[in-house]
C-alpha cells in the first residue's frame, strides 16, 4: 500500500482520527476516486455499478466493529457527488466514522455532496460521527453538502454527532428519519462558522413507531458576518417521545435564525422544543478574567467549551 | 497591601443617580479581614471594585504599593487578586477541572484537582468532568467557587458571602478552609460575611453601612455593637416589612 503523505495524514487525523491506515473496515476516497478499502469477514464494502458511492453492509450481530469513511479533496475545482448506503443488520452493534476534509489550493470551488442513507435493522445500534473542514491556500470556496437518510427498524437505535468546525464555506444539511416501533434517534449536531459563511440544517423526524423516541440537539456559534439557519421538524405520529433544541451563540456581527416545529399528530404523543440565542454572558466574561485570561482568551475558551 | 483612598461609586439608576459607596478609605494588611454589615450596604459593590469588576466614580486603589485603579480585571488577576463570587457563573461545556486549570494557570494533575475539591467536602471523582452547568445545584457551585479560589493561591482572595447557599455543609468545614488558606497558602483573605462564626475568627471586621464605613476594629471591639446594630436592622425590617 502507498503511505500516506503529510497532507493527507493531516485531513485524515482533523476528520477521521486516522494518522495511518486503519486496520478494521474502511474506504479511503480522495479527489473523486477511491484510494483504499479494506473489509472484514463482517464488513463489506461494495461499490455501486450505477453511480459513484458505495454500499456498506454489516452482517447481522456485528459486536464493537468500526467501519472508517473517510472523503479529502485536495484539488481545487472538484466537484464529488457520493451515494453512501448503509446496511446495519440486525443486533449489530457498529461505530461508523465518515468525514469530508477539503484542501482547497486554489482559487475555484472545491465541493463534496455525500447522500448517505442508514437502513438500521432490527434492535441494531449505530454510532455515526460525521466532521466535516476545510482549509486552503487560494480564494476558492470550500463547499460541503450533506444528505442523510434514516430508517430505523424496531428497537434499533441510532446516535449521530456532525461536526462543522471551520473552513466551510456553504453548507446546506438535510437530514430525514423515519422510526419504527421503540426505535431511538439521537442527533448531536455542532457547527461553527466564521467570515462569510453560511451553514444551514434541516432535520425532519417521523416519529411513525410506538415508543420510538428523538432527540435532536444543535449547537452552534456564528462568528464574524456568518450567518446559520436551523429548521428542525418532528412529527409525532404515534405514543412518541421528541425533543429538538438549538442553542446557538452569536459574536461579532454573526446571525442565527432557528426555527423549531413539532406536530403532535398523535394525543400520546410527547414533544418539547427549545431554542436560545444569544451573545457570550458578560458574567462568563468576567468569572475567567478574574481567573487571569484575557478577555479574548476566556472568549475562546467558553466557545471551545461549548462545541466541546 | 490593598489601600482604598476616598473611594466613592455612584450608580445610574431608572431613579436617578443613586451613590453606593460615599468616600470610603481603608487600608488592609491583616491577614484575614471581615467586611459585614446589612444588605444593600455595599459591601458587595466595594468587592467588585477591587477585583475591577466595577469602576469607581472617584476615588484611587492601591495593591501592595501600586495604583491598580485603571487596571483591568484580567491585569488584577495575574498580579494576585482573586474573587469568589456571591453567585457563581454557569457555563455550557467547561468542567469543573477545567475552571480550576484556569484558576491554577497551567494543567494540573488530576489528584491535585481532586485534593482542592475534597477540601470543600465534594467527592472529587463525581466532580473533576462535571460540566459547571445548571445540572449543578448552588451549594454545588458554591463549593466548586471556593476550590477554585483555593487553586489561584493569591496574594489576595476576595470572597463574597461564602456561606450562602451551602447550608447542608457544616460551617466548620468551611472556618477550616479559610483557616488553611491564610495560614498554608500566604495569602490574604477579605471575606464578605453575616456569619458569627466567621467574623470570630477574623483579625479585623470592617462595619460597611450605607455606603460608608461604621465600625472597624478587632472582632472583641466590633461584635457587640455590631450585633445591637443587626437586632435592630432585623427589626426594622419586621415592622416594614
Amino acid at each position: 500500500m502507498k503511505p500516506l503523505s503529510a497532507l493527507e495524514k493531516q485531513l485524515l487525523s482533523t476528520i477521521a482520527d486516522i494518522e495511518t491506515i486503519p486496520t478494521g473496515a474502511f474506504n479511503i476516497r480522495e479527489d473523486g476516486k477511491l484510494k483504499q478499502r479494506n473489509t472484514t469477514a463482517n464488513i463489506d464494502i461494495v461499490s455501486k455499478q450505477d453511480k459513484q458511492g458505495i454500499d456498506i453492509i454489516v452482517k447481522p450481530n456485528t459486536k464493537n466493529e468500526r467501519v472508517d469513511i473517510p472523503v479529502i479533496i485536495t484539488k481545487t475545482g472538484l466537484t464529488d457527488l457520493v451515494y453512501n448506503d448503509f446496511y446495519i443488520g440486525e443486533n449489530a452493534d457498529v461505530l461508523i466514522v465518515a468525514g469530508c476534509g477539503i484542501h482547497n489550493p486554489g482559487c475555484q470551488t472545491a465541493q463534496h455532496d455525500g447522500i448517505h442513507t442508514f437502513h438500521v435493522g432490527k434492535n441494531a445500534k449505530v454510532k455515526y460521527l460525521e466532521r466535516h473542514y476545510g482549509e486552503g491556500d487560494g480564494n476558492g470556496e470550500n463547499v460541503l453538502n450533506p444528505t442523510t437518510v434514516i430508517e430505523i427498524d424496531e428497537g434499533g437505535y441510532l446516535e449521530m454527532e456532525t461536526t462543522q468546525i471551520k473552513g466551510v464555506d456553504s453548507t446546506v444539511r438535510v437530514t430525514n428519519a423515519v422510526l419504527k416501533d421503540k426505535a431511538t434517534l439521537v442527533i448531536r449536531e455542532k457547527v461553527m462558522t466564521h467570515g462569510k459563511q453560511f451553514a444551514e440544517t434541516h432535520f425532519t423526524v417521523d416519529l411513525n413507531g410506538e415508543d420510538s423516541s428523538a432527540h435532536v440537539v444543535s449547537r452552534s456559534v456564528a462568528k464574524d458576518d456568518s450567518h446559520q439557519v436551523f429548521n428542525s421538524l418532528v412529527n409525532g405520529n404515534n405514543k412518541c417521545n421528541g425533543h429538538t433544541e438549538c442553542d446557538a451563540i452569536i459574536m461579532n456581527n454573526g446571525t442565527v435564525s432557528a426555527i423549531p416545529r413539532i406536530n403532535a399528530n398523535c394525543v400520546d404523543a410527547s414533544l418539547i422544543h427549545e431554542a436560545a440565542i444569544g451573545k457570550i454572558a458578560g458574567e462568563q466574561l468576567v468569572k475567567l478574567m478574574s481567573l487571569g485570561l484575557t478577555e479574548k482568551q476566556a472568549e475562546e475558551e467558553i466557545v471551545n467549551g461549548f462545541l466541546k | 497591601m490593598l489601600e482604598l483612598k476616598n473611594v466613592s461609586y455612584v450608580a445610574q439608576t431608572e431613579n436617578g443617580d443613586k451613590e453606593i459607596i460615599k468616600d470610603v478609605s481603608f487600608t488592609i494588611n491583616e491577614k484575614f479581614t471581615c467586611l459585614t454589615g446589612p444588605n444593600g450596604g455595599g459591601k458587595s459593590t466595594l468587592a467588585k471594585i477591587i477585583m475591577g469588576i466595577i469602576t469607581p466614580t472617584s476615588g484611587k486603589i492601591y495593591f501592595d504599593g501600586q495604583d491598580i485603579t485603571n487596571l483591568s480585571i484580567t491585569e488584577r488577576a495575574k498580579i494576585g487578586i482573586s474573587f469568589a463570587f456571591q453567585q457563581p457563573v454557569r457555563f455550557k461545556g467547561i468542567t469543573v477541572s477545567d475552571l480550576i486549570n484556569y484558576a491554577g494557570g497551567r494543567k494540573l494533575k488530576v489528584s491535585e484537582i481532586c485534593e482542592y475539591l475534597s477540601e470543600v467536602g465534594l467527592c472529587a471523582r463525581e466532580y473533576v468532568n462535571r460540566e459547571v452547568n445548571a445540572s449543578l445545584s448552588g451549594g454545588e457551585l458554591k463549593r466548586i467557587e471556593i476550590a477554585t479560589t483555593m487553586a489561584r493561591g493569591a496574594k489576595l482572595s476576595v470572597f463574597d458571602e461564602p456561606e450562602a447557599g451551602i447550608d447542608l455543609w457544616s460551617f466548620t468545614s468551611l472556618i477550616k478552609v479559610f483557616e488553611k488558606l491564610r495560614d498554608k497558602m500566604g495569602g490574604s483573605l477579605l471575606i464578605i460575611s453575616h456569619q458569627e462564626r466567621i467574623l470570630n475568627i477574623a483579625d479585623r471586621i470592617i462595619v460597611v453601612s450605607n455606603g460608608q464605613i461604621t465600625g472597624d476594629g478587632k472582632p472583641s471591639e466590633v461584635m457587640n455593637s455590631l450585633f445591637l446594630q443587626r437586632n435592630c436592622k432585623v427589626l426594622d425590617e419586621g415592622v416594614n416589612g
